[in-house]
């Protein structure tokens, strides 16, 4: 292939800088702007001046006449502090089902990983499956679960236990996002695992390396990029997340996805501080990605070639 | 001992993944339309699902965005990868990455920032804002799977065609694309799945008229989910039951029928 | 108060035409030929209309007449409904532009605050004339003094739902203050907008639930932070699934909508608090931007028609403002003290007001701190520090370690 076929991604350059390259700096420029009320001649009026201006009008029985401008601040981001418990609160429940995710996904990985073919693939299956359905409705189905009345209650009931409250706390969130986000770390894990030969593992315990130290010696080195990857899926989605919060926390817990869609589409809008909030998440992500990101830095090069 | 603790365990990480499912399917059959009451069999919910305008319109919607958005990021990404796989190395690394963005970017994030646009621009949410945001969030993994394949290709191939009279373009037609065509393939197929499962970006960028399954199911949620959408995720589930089982059933069947191949001729 | 004057002295005459045609219940009226119903058949018109949820007459097997199905095979104009939540949401939906709606059902306070800032349309009444349907006490309200820009849809008040089988009788559930009663941790459910949740904590506190004094909000604001230990959610629809289901014990929510949940769990019942509360009328309005304006009248007018008024009002269970609907009302819902309340009940009430966007601004911020002042406790930021640091030095070490082994 020649030079010019350089010109074949012409049209998506074009794409990419109109939706994806704009929009992030709208959000830049939302982020640093206010809309300020200025007199006729488009002079800001701080609110002292504002309210002797009016004040004067209404003496004088004339209309008063004011214009709205967009001015550069950075009152938004200094607001986004006032949340920054919010923030820490997300950031701590996604660690903590991330964690909780990568403890469960790994044995699981690497169970499935040394299984025939014909059964790996079939599991493999298994994990996918779940995904397709919609994932409002499995959460959804979580809250029959876990609801006082619900169906988990129902069955300790039956043993006389309970019944626990479940519902509408914040273990219940977590619980919704490990939920959620499990496949994505299962299928990063699998697909490094998999390509752990088999006869590394035998050699290692030819060589006289017992069970522990054959997954702390050789399996953990060589699953690095995948636990990764898989740590960057299930992070990302669930730090921001703003549904599951919603129907399985009751929204006594908010996340940081709640606070923007409030800004935006809720019952507080304010555009520019809903775009302030989504800068500091998106810095937030792309910090906690370079720190990920140092896990497997052979591989990123990689892909980044 | 250790293979029936290892068996214990998948089970019961399997039943955490299928629990909520099992719920929802068991729910397609209730009479009741509580959630937790169970008062009889039925299968009412699947003829009236037949009947309720809002979920098949809903759903109509889902499927020619996904189609449309996803055609349309297969043609535009393979381009592009073509494209890209033929730039210096600092151009390459630099598109790359700014095309990763949507995809390790916050899906919320994307949203927003894909609204805050068209409303910049004036352009009424609705069809063309769905699609276009959707063709925005696929082509990525379009691009990411055509990459690889374009990387193992053997280029000679290529030049080998022109050698041997085809043009530039027959040569691309008869040689590049069936040797890229699995990532393309791979690629299109994930935009479907993509586009037909996306509920963030769309919550943001739907118009009054184009509302998709997700934010329909959506906006049930916020009073009660309605058991037809039950019944219409069992029919979902079993489809795609289907359809993997199938898949994987034939998979096995090659791979089985190639390592007997191998095997013969290793003899 | 001009208003709550005006809702007094129509409930009072509401009442009693309800009580002189209660054994009357006369047969199903049909629709009128007030206007040319066909005007825009097969000109191929579709309507968007905006309404909050459960708040129309659908046709879901039990109850059969769907209002707007009806309405499209009356005028061969398509209707594409949707719902939202709050006022509030409705509004930011509409502020953030790019969507377009022809008709909105907001409440009172919000219309004025729409009115204000220049988002609706003036609605030409001529295509209206069912307008004179509406009974003279809801027409020119605060909201909308001069009648330009709405048209009710039906009116109700707020007060407590409760499950007789969770609240102990001796608990009275005529005061805002069981909403505090901290017997009730974790069974009690919420508003989630900020303007019906202000309104119960001034109540509670002896405020105007229209006051614009900041130290009373910020008072309030204290009392929803206090409430929020006691609070199981933050609902709005989600309430109905929750209440019949016996998740809760004590909400507050409309009116109209007790009814509904009591007709669904007859362990319910409702309760207005002698603090006084919120009367509120909703109306219908065309926004700014509209692309059949003409159409969406007509709309307007089929919604006052006294068939699909009845309709509307006998399924949602609010209280309807159109004049003739008491003559053929289910008599069971003309007289139930939920919907249509004594006047003593009626005299405590008070309506909102648009607020100064100052205070509006301030109790949005108010609300979202609520709403996100964490009851987690404060290790979790040193916590989350350390957890920080201590991934990247293992990271850290161990690539330190690698590259050593490497070399």
């Amino acid at each position: 292939m020649n030079k010019k076929s350089k010109l074949a991604a012409a049209p998506y350059l074009l794409w990419m800088i109109v939706f994806i390259i704009v929009p992030l700096l709208l959000i830049a420029v939302f982020a640093f702007t206010t809309t300020a009320t200025c007199d006729a001649d488009g002079n800001v009026l701080s609110e002292e001046e504002l309210a002797e201006y009016l004040a004067e009008c209404e003496e004088n029985e004339v209309e008063p006449v004011l214009t709205e401008k967009n001015i550069f601040t950075f009152q938004n981001i200094l607001d986004v502090s006032k949340y920054s418990t919010v923030l820490v609160n997300s950031a701590w429940l996604a660690l903590i089902a991330t964690a909780i995710c990568l403890v469960i996904a790994y044995p699981l990985a690497y169970m499935i990983s040394r299984m025939f073919y014909s059964r790996q693939k079939l599991a493999l299956m298994l994990v996918m499956l779940p995904m397709w359905m919609n994932f409002l409705l499995r959460t959804y189905a979580w809250m029959t679960l876990l609801e006082r009345n619900g169906l988990i209650n129902k069955f300790f009931g039956l043993f006389g236990i309970g019944p626990f409250n479940m519902i509408n706390t914040q273990g219940a969130v977590v619980l919704g996002m490990i939920y959620n986000y499990l496949p994505f770390m299962i299928l990063p894990l699998y697909s490094v695992m998999t390509k752990i030969d088999d006869r590394t593992i035998e050699a290692a315990q030819d060589l006289g390396a017992n069970g522990w130290q054959v997954i702390s010696r050789v399996v953990m080195p060589l699953s690095m990029p995948g636990v990764a990857s898989g740590i960057t899926m299930v992070f990302v989605p669930s730090v921001s997340t703003f549904i599951i919060s919603r129907m399985l926390g009751g929204g006594t817990n908010m996340l940081i996805g709640d606070l923007i869609d409030l800004q935006f589409l809720g019952n507080a809008y304010n555009p520019n501080l809903g775009a302030a909030i989504s800068l500091v998440l998106m810095v937030f992500i792309f910090l906690c990605m370079s720190i990920t990101n140092q896990l497997d830095n052979e591989d990123m090069e990689g892909v980044l070639l | 001992m250790r293979k029936i603790t290892s068996k214990i365990y998948i089970a019961v990480v399997f039943i955490f993944l299928y629990a909520p499912i099992f719920v929802l399917i068991a729910n397609s059959f209730n009479e009741s339309k509580s959630r937790t009451v169970w008062t009889g069999f039925t299968f009412d919910w699947y003829s009236k699902l037949f009947h309720n305008e809002v979920i098949l319109k809903s759903l109509l919607n889902t499927l020619i965005v996904a189609a449309v958005a996803s055609i349309i990021s297969t043609i535009l990404g393979t381009a592009a990868a073509i494209g890209i796989y033929n730039m210096k190395k600092i151009t390459r690394a630099l598109v790359i990455n700014i095309t990763y963005i949507p995809i390790m970017n916050s899906e919320m994030v994307t949203g927003v920032s894909l609204m805050l646009l068209f409303v910049a621009l004036n352009i009424d949410l609705g069809f063309m804002t769905l699609i276009f945001a959707h063709i925005t969030f696929c082509v990525p993994y379009v691009i990411l799977n055509v990459l690889p394949k374009l990387r193992q290709m053997n280029r000679s191939l290529y030049d080998a065609a022109l050698d041997l009279g085809c043009n530039p373009l027959q040569a691309f037609r008869h040689v590049v694309i069936p040797e890229i065509m699995p990532g393309i393939v791979s690629g299109f197929l994930m935009s479907l799945t993509y586009s037909i499962d996306d509920f963030v970006i769309s919550y943001f960028t739907h118009g009054s008229t184009s509302q998709t399954l997700p934010i329909t199911i959506y906006s049930m949620t916020r009073r009660k989910v309605s058991p037809e959408v039950n019944a219409l995720s069992a029919i979902i589930f079993i489809v795609v039951l289907a359809i993997l089982l199938i898949m994987n059933l034939t998979d096995i069947k090659r791979s089985s029928a190639k390592k007997r191949a191998k095997g013969v001729r290793a003899e | 108060m001009k208003l709550k004057k005006s809702a007094i002295l129509l409930v009072s005459s509401l009442i009693v035409t309800s009580f002189m045609t209660l054994s009357t219940a006369a047969e199903e009226p049909e629709y009128s030929n007030s206007v040319d119903w066909n005007k825009f058949r097969d000109r191929n018109v579709t309507l968007n209309v905006y309404n909050w949820g459960e708040y129309i007459s659908v046709d879901d097997g039990e109850n059969l007449y769907d209002t707007n199905r009806e309405f499209e095979e009356l005028t061969g104009i398509k209707v594409n409904y949707t719902n939202f939540a709050s006022n509030e949401e409705l509004y930011a939906k509409l502020k953030n532009g790019g969507s377009s709606y022809d008709i909105i059902i907001p409440s009172d306070y919000m219309i004025a605050r729409m009115i204000n800032e220049d988002m609706l349309e003036k609605l030409d009444f001529s295509n209206i004339p069912n307008y004179s349907l509406i009974m003279d006490k809801f027409k020119g309200i605060d909201y909308d003094p001069t009648e330009e820009y709405s048209v009710p849809y039906m009116w109700g008040m707020v007060g407590i739902i409760y499950n007789t089988t969770l609240v102990d009788p001796e608990d009275d559930v005529y005061s805002w203050s069981i909403l505090w009663n901290e017997k009730y941790a974790n069974n009690i459910l919420m508003f989630s907008n900020s303007r019906d949740a202000f309104a119960i904590a001034c109540k509670y506190l002896g405020y105007s639930m229209n006051t614009t004094d900041e130290q009373e909000l910020r008072n309030a604001a204290a009392a929803l932070t206090n409430q929020k230990l006691l609070v199981q959610a933050y609902v709005m629809d989600e309430i109905f699934d929750k209440m019949t289901g016996g998740e809760a014990a004590l909400a507050p929510y409309y009116a109209g909508d007790a009814i509904t949940m009591i007709g669904d769990n007859p362990d319910l019942a409702y309760a207005v608090p002698r603090e006084g509360t919120n009367l509120f009328v909703d109306a219908m309005c065309i926004p700014k931007g509209a692309k059949n304006k003409e159409a969406a009248e007509m709309y307007i007018n089929f919604m006052c028609e006294t068939k699909t008024a009845l309709h509307n009002c006998e399924y949602i269970g609010y209280s309807t403002p159109q004049s003739e609907v008491s003559e053929y009302l289910d008599p069971e819902l003309a007289t139930n003290p939920i919907a249509y309340p004594d006047e003593a009940t009626l005299e405590n009430t008070e309506a909102f007001i648009a607020l100064p966007d100052d205070t509006t601004k301030l109790m949005d911020e108010l609300w979202t701190s609520i709403l996100t002042a964490n009851s987690s406790a404060p290790w979790t930021i040193p916590v989350f520090l350390i957890a920080c640091l201590g991934a990247s030095i293992c990271i850290n070490v161990t690539r330190a370690r690698k590259k050593k082994r490497g070399n």
